[in-house]
């Protein structure tokens, strides 16, 4: 087969098409943060999730172990279920506290697990006992507005009927 | 009677678009049929490819460069009432991959390769060359069309990779050089938010589509193009006005579809 310049350009035009492809995906993206490695996962309920996402990370003592993989409505509990996938690396034990948790003040939640002392280890599907909700602001505040009318209040009421 | 003849007129016009509408689609479908040529016979597509895909590359890159640095000047403008600067990699790379590079490198696709597809097809058909093959008994469709089809399917997500990667080089060059962004901060910020499935692989699938829309607009309107000089011209212009909104209502359907925000 003859070759031609208008193949080199054509054959130049694609290699430079795919190294950008893999810049973007390299570079630009975490395709090389990517956990090729074995995973399990384990279950929790929360009563109330706040604004916890599919893909949300899952981090103990600050390491990045796994990523929250499906959040559903169990409708007989009336919680939130979020499954998660976790680095077979990294065992959890049954007493293992799971807290959703907020990088930051205004940052993204995610769900950070402190291991517990039992000795026998969670395994693949098993469920988190222990879990703390998230902190919804408004209710936080709203336990502040109450504190504060509650407490000043009083005096108040006595000055009052003087 | 001008209420009647107006009124006619709007019905005349909405029977032809109808009409015009099944004529594209059919017109597709035949392309979609006779693709086996372009792909047995590559040397047709390969060529094709260089006269759409290698000769939008300056005009893709010169513009993803400066579409990258503008962001990135914006943005840190805006970061910076929120003190968070750290975040101008994170925001011209999403930016960039999810929308402006696939759009944008479309608009320029139309435009430059779009419109010389048309104009090719409609003079070729004007000095009868289409009949002549037809004459011939060589299938205009798998010769002409099929293989510019091709060549644009496949150079579209190219040309909107090379498209954002230089944005983000843009972008880096006057976020990180020239104002002093913290280069470490920049690229790691950049990395935990650009996820490589939900955000490039869906920036290239919408390249893919916008590409097929954009090939079967230009092909079809120089196709069916009235052999006339007058004729010719007005289809190219309709080849560009109507790629640029057939991408970007596309756009909306294809980012309602891929981010509803979970």
């Amino acid at each position: 087969m003859e070759r031609t310049t208008l193949d080199l350009w054509v054959g130049t035009f694609v290699v430079a098409g795919i190294v950008a492809l893999g810049v973007l995906a390299f570079k630009v993206g975490n395709l090389s943060t990517y956990n090729v490695s074995e995973t399990y996962q384990l279950t929790a309920y929360f009563a109330n999730i706040g604004g916890l996402k599919q893909q949300a990370s899952i981090k103990s003592a600050g390491v990045l172990i796994g990523r929250v993989k499906e959040i559903t409505l169990d409708t007989e509990r009336y919680q939130a279920k979020v499954t998660m996938t976790i680095d077979k690396r990294y065992q959890f034990d049954h007493d293992t506290y799971a807290k959703i948790l907020t990088s930051g003040l205004l940052g993204e939640q995610y769900i950070g697990l402190d291991a517990g002392g039992d000795a026998e280890m969670l395994k693949n599907g098993d469920t988190i006992e222990h879990t703390q909700s998230a902190v919804v602001l408004e209710d936080l505040i709203g336990k502040v507005i109450n504190m504060l009318a509650e407490g000043p209040a009083k005096p108040k009421e006595a000055n009052g009927k003087k | 009677m001008p209420v009647k003849n107006s009124v006619g007129a709007l019905g005349r016009r909405t029977v032809n678009a109808v009409w015009r509408m099944g004529l594209a689609a059919r017109f597709f479908g035949l392309t979609l049929l006779y693709s086996g040529v372009s792909f047995r016979r590559f040397r047709l597509t390969r060529r094709e490819m260089f006269f759409s895909g290698v000769m939008s590359l300056i005009i893709i890159v010169v513009a993803g460069m400066f579409v990258g640095m503008v962001l990135a000047l914006q943005g840190y403008e805006t970061l910076k009432r929120y003190g968070s600067e750290s975040a101008l990699g994170s925001l011209v790379a999403l930016s960039l991959v999810r929308e402006l590079g696939p759009v944008l490198a479309a608009l320029l696709f139309a435009s430059r390769a779009g419109s010389a597809m048309t104009a090719e097809i409609g003079l070729m058909k004007a000095t009868e060359q289409i009949d002549a093959m037809e004459l011939m008994a060589v299938n205009p469709i798998a010769r002409v069309v099929a293989p510019r089809f091709w060549a644009g399917v496949i150079s579209m997500p190219l040309l909107s990779a090379i498209f954002s990667a230089m944005g983000v080089f843009g972008g880096y060059v006057v976020g990180v050089v020239v104002i002093g962004v913290d280069e470490g901060s920049f690229w790691s910020q950049m990395q935990s938010a650009v996820d490589f499935r939900q955000d490039v692989m869906n920036g290239v699938i919408k390249s893919v589509v916008f590409g097929v829309a954009v090939t079967v607009i230009s092909l079809f309107e120089g196709f069916d193009a009235p052999p006339t000089a007058e004729g010719v011209s007005g289809a190219t212009t309709r080849t560009v006005v109507e790629s640029s909104l057939v991408i970007l209502m596309l756009d909306f359907i294809l980012t309602a579809f891929m981010f509803r925000g979970d």
